[in-house]
C-alpha cells in the first residue's frame, strides 16, 4: 500500500517532468503518453522512448468555470488539447495567457507547474503545462 | 579557474502594485511604496512555487551555458519557502532539467543567501575536481503577514547558476563570508508567515554584515570600490542597498543596473542573484562585478567576479531578466489573496 | 424456432434528486415494476445483471448484483453488475441479451441503477471523470465538460455550429419531458434562458449538460417463444451492437464523431436487416447538448456538420422525421449514468406498445438507442421492434 497518489504520481515522473512518450519504429507513429503495445503494429511494433520537444499548437480548448475543490484556485482556468510537433495530441492547461486571448491553432511550448496536490499535507504532483511561444520563453 | 558557465531567470507573470496593498490597510497617501524603493513585487501563479520557477530558471541556465545537463553533478537549491519541509526541491529539478541518477543534490536553507550559499558549495566541489559542473539556485515565494511591512516587498523568482570551469562567461576571481548569529527575521516551524526584529533588522543585522562582507572582500583580494564596474548587494527593498552603497562609497550609476526591487520586490534567495543576472545581461566582456548576498540570522556571501567574452555570444538565445520584468499582468489584492493561499477556506 | 431476444416488461423509478431513496430503494422500485409490467412470477426469473457505474464511489456499495437479489427476494439466481461508465445500463442489456441468445437464461432481470446525490460537488466531478482518461485527462484539470467542450469547440471551428445550435437539443428536450412523468424536470425551457445560463467549461453551459440525477429503471427480457405466456405487448431486441474507441479523447483522429457511434449504428442496423429510415423513434445519448447533435451525424440521420442544422429544421422532434429523444433524453429526463442505458429502452418500448401519452410518435414500429461511455470510448446501440 502506499499513501494517496504516491506511486501513481512518482511512476509517471519522466513523462510528467520531460515529456518522455515513445515512437513505433515499425510504424514510425509518436505516443504520449507512451503506449505498451503499438494499436497499429501490435505484436509486430517496436516501441521506444521519445522526448517529445514540447512545442505544439492548440487543438481545442475550453474554460473551465467549475471545478472540484484541487482546482478552485484557479478557476477560471484554460485547458487544452494541444497538437505536438510530432503530431501527438495531449491535453494540458495552458498559461500564461488570459482565457479571451486563446485561439485554435495558437503556437505553444511545454512549461513546467504544479499539476495537483493531493490535499494540502499530500504529495505534490508536478508537470507539464503549455503557454504561448513568447519572447520569455525565447521565441521571438 | 571556477566561474559562471550559465546562468537563467525565472520571474512569475503576475504584478501586484504597493499601491493596491496600501490602500487595503487604509494608506491612500502613496508614500509607503515610495518610501521603500518597492513599486510593485511579482506574485506567483496558483501552480507555482520554488520548485517550478527553479526548473524553469534552470532550464534557462542549461540553455545559456550549450552543456548537457548529465554533465552536471551537483544540484543545490536555496529557498526559505521551499514546498515541502521535509522532501527536497532539489530532486525535482535535478529530474526535470535531466540531470543523471550519478550526483549529489541537496536543500539549502539560510534566509536570503542561501542561493549564494549553494555557488559557494558548488565552486568547492568545482575547485577540488569532484565533480565538473554545479548548479546552484536561489528561488522563493515569499509571504509577507498580511498589513505587515514585509507584505509590500515579499515576492516571487528565482535565478539558477551553473558553476563550472570550462569556457565560463565570468570568472569568480574570489568569495568570502561573514557569518554570526543575529535574529533579525525568521520563521518557526509551521508557521505560515516570518517575523522579524522591525528596525533591528538594519543596523545591527543587513548594514553590519554586509558592510563586513564588502570589506573582507576587498581586502582579501587587494582591491578597491573603484577596481570595479557595478555592484550587487541583496535588496530586502530599494533603501537598504542603495543605503550600503552610499556608506561604501559606491557611486549610484555603478549600482543601479542591479536595482530590480523596484519593479519586481525582493525575491529573497533569489534576490541578489537576479541583480547579479541583470548585470550579466549587459555587462561588456573585461567589466568586474562586486556582489555581497545577504541572509537574515544572519550572514554575508562576497563575490569578486570578471565577465568574459564568451558571454557576449550567448545573448539573444535565452530570456533576460528585462524580458520577465517587462512581461507583467496586473493583479488586484483580493486576486493575489486568493493566488497566496490567504482566503482559508479555499485551503 | 426464431431465437429473438423479448422484452416483456418495463418499470421506472421517476429520477430526480431522491433524498429519502437509496441505491437499494431505487433499484428494487425500477425493478418492481418491470416484473408487474412484465406479468412475470418472480420464481420465473433465473438470472439478473445490473448496470451500474460507480456505486463504490457515490454510495460506497459495491457488489449490487448480490444487493439486488437480496433485496427484492429473488432466491438464489446468479446476479452481477457490469460497467462502461455511463454505458453501463446499455452493457447490461447487451449482457442479458447475450445470455439469453445462448440458451444459458430464459427470464432475466435488468437494471440500471444509479443514486449521485450522496456525494459532494467535488466527489460527483471526479466520480464522472474517471470515465475519461483519469490520468492523463481528469488528473491534470480537464473536467468532463471540457472535454465535451472540446467537441463543442472544434465542431464550431470545422462546421459553423453556433451557440444557438448547442441551445436547440436542451429547448427540445425540455419540451418532451413535459409529458414525461418519469423525468427530472418535466418544464419546458426557453432558448434565452438556455443560452444566458451559466457558463461550466466555454463554450458549454449549465443547461448543456445532464444533470446530477438518481434514478433506476429496468427490463424483463425472455426468450421470444415464451414471451406470450407474460404478456399480449412483447418488443423484440432486433439487435444488439458494441464498438469500443480510445478511452483518451485526444488519441482519436477527430473529435467531432464518434467512430464507436458510426460503426455500432452501421452494424446494428445490418444486423436487424434495417435502414435508418426505417427507424420511427431514436434515443440518443446527450450527455451535453453537443453529444446530441454530434450522434444526430454519427447515426446517419443527417450528413457530418448539419447536427445543429437538422435541429433547426425540426427534424428530429416529435412529429419530424426522426423524432430523438422523446422522453426528454438525459438533459431533461436525468442523467443516472448507470440507469440512463436502460431508461433509454424503456422509453422505446413505451413508444412501440403506443403507451407514450401525449409525447407518443404515432405507429412506431422500429426504435433505435445510442447510450455512449465516456466521451465516446464506449457505444451500445440496440435497435427494438414490436
Amino acid at each position: 500500500m502506499a499513501e494517496q497518489g504516491v506511486a501513481q504520481v512518482w511512476r509517471r515522473i519522466k513523462s510528467m517532468y520531460k515529456g518522455v512518450g515513445n515512437r513505433c519504429e515499425t510504424c514510425k507513429t509518436y505516443y504520449f503518453p507512451p503506449r505498451p503495445v503499438c494499436p497499429e503494429c501490435r505484436r509486430k511494433g517496436k516501441l521506444v522512448d521519445y522526448t517529445f520537444k514540447g512545442l505544439g499548437k492548440i487543438y481545442s480548448f475550453s474554460i473551465v468555470r467549475q471545478a472540484p475543490e484541487d482546482f478552485k484556485r484557479q478557476i477560471p482556468y484554460i485547458v487544452a488539447q494541444v497538437e505536438l510537433d510530432e503530431g501527438t495530441r495531449l491535453t494540458a492547461q495552458i498559461v500564461n495567457v488570459d482565457p479571451e486571448d486563446v485561439k485554435i491553432g495558437m503556437r505553444v511550448r511545454a512549461c513546467f507547474r504544479k499539476i495537483k496536490e493531493f490535499g494540502q499535507g499530500g504529495i505534490i504532483m508536478y508537470g507539464y503545462k503549455f503557454e504561448p511561444t513568447m519572447k520569455v520563453t525565447g521565441h521571438e | 579557474m571556477v566561474g559562471i558557465v550559465g546562468y537563467g531567470v525565472y520571474v512569475p507573470r503576475y504584478r501586484i502594485k504597493t499601491t493596491d496593498i496600501a490602500e487595503v490597510w487604509g494608506d491612500f497617501s502613496g508614500t509607503i511604496g515610495k518610501g521603500l524603493g518597492v513599486f510593485e513585487k511579482s506574485v506567483p501563479g496558483p501552480d507555482e512555487d520554488v520548485a517550478t520557477i527553479s526548473v524553469e530558471a534552470a532550464r534557462n541556465a542549461v540553455k545559456r551555458a550549450q552543456i548537457d545537463p548529465r554533465d552536471i553533478e551537483a544540484v543545490y537549491v536555496g529557498s526559505e519557502s521551499h514546498p515541502y519541509a521535509v522532501k527536497p526541491t532539489g530532486t525535482i529539478v535535478a529530474e526535470a532539467i535531466g540531470c543523471t541518477h550519478d550526483m549529489t543534490c541537496a536543500d539549502l536553507e539560510f534566509a536570503c543567501k542561501a542561493g549564494t550559499a549553494g555557488i559557494q558549495m558548488a565552486m568547492g566541489l568545482v575547485k577540488s575536481k569532484m565533480i565538473k559542473i554545479g548548479l546552484a539556485i536561489g528561488a522563493d515565494t515569499a509571504q509577507g503577514r498580511p498589513g505587515d511591512a514585509l507584505e509590500y516587498s515579499a515576492a516571487a523568482g528565482g535565478a539558477a547558476y551553473l558553476i563550472g570551469t570550462k569556457n565560463p562567461l565570468a570568472t569568480i576571481n574570489e568569495t568570502v563570508s561573514f557569518t554570526t548569529d543575529t535574529p533579525d527575521f525568521w520563521r518557526r516551524e509551521g508557521e505560515d508567515y516570518p517575523s522579524h526584529g522591525a528596525r533591528f533588522t538594519g543596523e545591527p543585522a543587513y548594514f553590519r554584515h554586509v558592510e563586513a562582507g564588502a570589506k573582507s572582500l576587498l581586502k582579501k583580494t587587494k582591491t578597491t570600490i573603484d577596481d570595479y564596474d557595478y555592484f550587487v548587494f541583496h535588496m530586502p527593498n530599494g533603501k537598504f542597498p542603495v543605503a550600503m552603497g552610499a556608506q561604501l562609497g559606491v557611486p549610484k550609476e555603478k549600482l543601479e543596473d542591479s536595482l530590480v526591487v523596484r519593479q519586481i520586490g525582493n525575491t529573497y534567495s533569489g534576490s541578489a542573484m537576479m541583480g547579479l543576472a541583470r548585470v550579466l545581461d549587459i555587462a561588456k566582456a573585461g567589466s568586474t562585478i562586486f556582489m555581497v548576498a545577504y541572509g537574515s540570522g544572519a550572514g554575508s556571501d562576497a563575490f569578486s567576479i570578471t565577465v568574459e567574452e564568451a558571454i557576449e555570444e550567448r545573448r539573444g538565445e535565452v530570456p533576460t531578466v528585462d524580458d520577465y520584468i517587462g512581461r507583467k499582468t496586473y493583479v488586484n489584492y483580493a486576486t493575489y489573496a486568493k493566488f497566496r493561499r490567504k482566503i482559508k477556506a479555499l485551503g | 424456432m426464431s431465437n429473438r431476444v423479448a422484452i416483456a416488461g418495463v418499470g421506472m423509478a421517476k429520477f430526480g434528486e431522491l433524498w429519502d431513496k437509496n441505491l437499494r430503494d431505487l433499484s428494487l422500485e425500477a425493478g418492481m415494476y418491470a416484473i408487474f409490467d412484465a406479468g412475470v412470477p418472480g420464481s420465473d426469473i433465473d438470472g439478473m445483471v445490473i448496470g451500474n457505474m460507480s456505486a463504490g464511489r457515490f454510495t460506497g456499495q459495491e457488489h449490487l448484483g448480490a444487493l439486488a437479489v437480496d433485496q427484492g427476494g429473488l432466491g438464489d439466481i446468479p446476479a452481477y453488475s457490469v460497467e462502461a461508465a455511463c454505458a453501463s445500463g446499455g452493457a447490461a442489456i447487451r449482457q442479458a441479451y447475450m445470455a439469453i441468445k445462448s440458451g444459458e437464461h430464459d427470464v432475466m432481470l435488468v437494471l440500471g441503477a444509479e443514486k449521485m446525490s450522496d456525494v459532494n460537488q467535488t466527489e460527483a466531478m471526479n466520480t464522472i471523470s474517471v470515465a475519461s482518461d483519469w490520468e492523463w485527462e481528469g488528473m491534470f484539470g480537464a473536467t468532463f465538460p471540457a472535454l465535451y467542450a472540446f467537441m463543442a469547440r472544434r465542431h464550431m471551428h470545422e462546421y459553423g455550429t453556433t451557440e444557438e445550435h448547442l441551445a436547440l437539443p436542451t429547448v427540445k428536450n425540455h419540451a418532451n419531458a413535459v409529458h414525461n412523468e418519469f423525468a427530472q424536470f418535466q418544464r419546458a425551457v426557453p432558448i434565452e434562458v438556455v443560452m444566458n445560463s451559466g457558463l461550466l467549461a466555454d463554450p458549454l453551459r449549465v443547461l448543456h449538460s445532464s444533470p446530477i440525477t438518481d434514478g433506476a429503471a429496468g427490463l424483463v427480457m425472455c426468450r421470444e417463444d415464451i414471451v406470450k405466456k407474460y404478456t399480449d405487448t412483447p418488443v423484440y431486441i432486433e439487435s444488439s451492437e458494441q464498438r469500443s474507441d480510445t478511452l483518451a479523447l485526444h488519441d482519436r483522429k477527430s473529435i467531432t464523431t464518434m467512430n464507436a457511434v458510426v460503426t455500432s449504428t452501421k452494424n446494428a442496423l445490418k444486423d436487424a436487416n434495417l435502414e435508418l429510415k426505417d427507424i420511427d423513434v431514436l434515443e440518443l445519448h446527450d450527455s451535453f447538448s453537443i453529444g446530441e447533435i454530434i450522434l444526430t451525424e454519427d447515426v446517419g440521420i443527417v450528413e457530418k456538420g448539419k447536427g445543429g442544422k437538422a435541429l433547426e429544421e425540426g427534424i428530429t422532434e416529435i412529429g419530424g422525421k426522426f423524432p430523438v429523444n422523446t422522453s426528454g433524453g438525459l438533459k431533461a429526463r436525468g442523467h443516472p449514468v448507470g440507469a440512463t442505458g436502460v431508461a433509454q429502452i424503456v422509453e422505446l418500448v413505451l413508444q412501440l406498445r403506443g403507451d407514450a401519452d401525449k409525447r407518443q410518435v404515432d405507429g412506431a414500429e422500429k426504435g433505435l438507442a445510442v447510450n455512449i461511455g465516456g466521451t465516446g470510448a464506449t457505444s451500445i446501440v440496440h435497435i427494438i421492434g414490436r
